[in-house]
């Protein structure tokens, strides 16, 4: 009953969709407009919060090395972290702005993970490429949240944001465990699927 | 403002009163449109890659398979923000225009 690693890129890709195009409106609106129903200020928070939490299952299930389990343990810390962060500041418990910088570090931890734990080259397989373009993906990203602390009214720092979002989801719907990419798979990879 | 004519002061009278809610029609029609076009790109990659809606042809597939169907899951995102989120955020939009 344990899904293949594929369908869980996939369900991540859903929750990475849902926070990019909520991230996307806010920047659109502006945050004050965003503001004004309580409920849309816990929305990015808690879905960061939900997806560091699922990140768990994922460290205890997918056990193929050591560095998976640390890698993913310290993205579901990290995703943890600053989704309490936020909901913490959206219900008013901190004040200070630098928690924000909890999201530029979540970045940072998880663009790094991804990379780390991806032992294969580039062009070993599309799910090395998505890891490898993935984890730089976030690094880059690391700076719209970095910036958006001390500029939180920027429109381009938040559609900058979102569009971070935005890319790594299709990022992980684009994953499968054995494909090729841009015509290129090893032979140790498996047999390709469909 | 010595030539300025009481017509030309007319006509520029407008576009300073205008101008934040033609930016919030603006916004109001970025909203409206993210659900829609999420809906479309999921549509479209549906038609591109029609094995990923296994709905369609389900027999011998698996639980996961059809648990997990990529372009119908971001179509269900656009159809969720398009019912859910967006018409809060309009009628939020409306309302700091007044």
């Amino acid at each position: 009953m344990q899904p293949d690693p594929e369908f869980v890129h996939w369900l991540f890709a859903t929750g990475f969709l849902i926070l990019g195009v909520c991230l996307l409106a806010e920047a659109v609106v502006g945050p004050d407009v965003w503001g004004r129903r309580a409920w849309r200020a816990y929305l990015w928070p808690g879905a960061a919060l939900i997806l560091g939490i699922f990140l768990w299952p994922v460290m205890l299930l997918f056990t193929s090395s050591t560095l998976h389990m640390i890698a993913h343990s310290a993205w579901a810390q990290v995703l943890m972290l600053a989704g309490g962060a936020e909901l913490a500041l959206a219900r008013g418990k901190l004040s200070s702005r630098y928690w924000h910088l909890t999201i530029a570090l979540a970045f940072l931890v998880s663009g790094a993970a991804s990379l780390i734990h991806e032992q294969n080259d580039w062009l070993f397989s599309r799910s090395a490429f998505v890891h490898h373009a993935m984890g730089w993906v976030m690094i880059g990203g690391a700076l719209f949240p970095l910036a958006r602390t001390f500029r939180p009214r920027s429109f381009a720092l938040g559609a900058g944001f979102a569009a971070t979002f935005l890319v790594v989801s299709v990022l992980l719907y684009t994953h499968r465990d054995v494909a090729e990419i841009f015509g290129h798979l090893s032979p140790v990879a498996g047999a390709p699927r469909r | 403002m010595a030539g300025a004519t009481p017509g030309s002061l007319m006509r520029a009278e407008p576009s300073t009163l205008e101008t934040p809610r033609a930016r919030s029609s603006i916004r109001a029609r970025a909203i409206s449109g993210i659900g829609p076009l999420t809906v479309l790109a999921g549509v479209l990659w549906a038609f591109a890659q029609p094995y990923r809606v296994t709905i369609l042809h389900p027999r011998g597939q698996g639980f996961w398979w059809l648990a997990v169907e990529p372009p119908l899951l971001v179509i269900l995102v656009g159809v969720l923000f398009g019912l859910v989120l967006a018409p809060g955020l309009l009628e939020d939009l409306q309302e700091e225009d007044r």
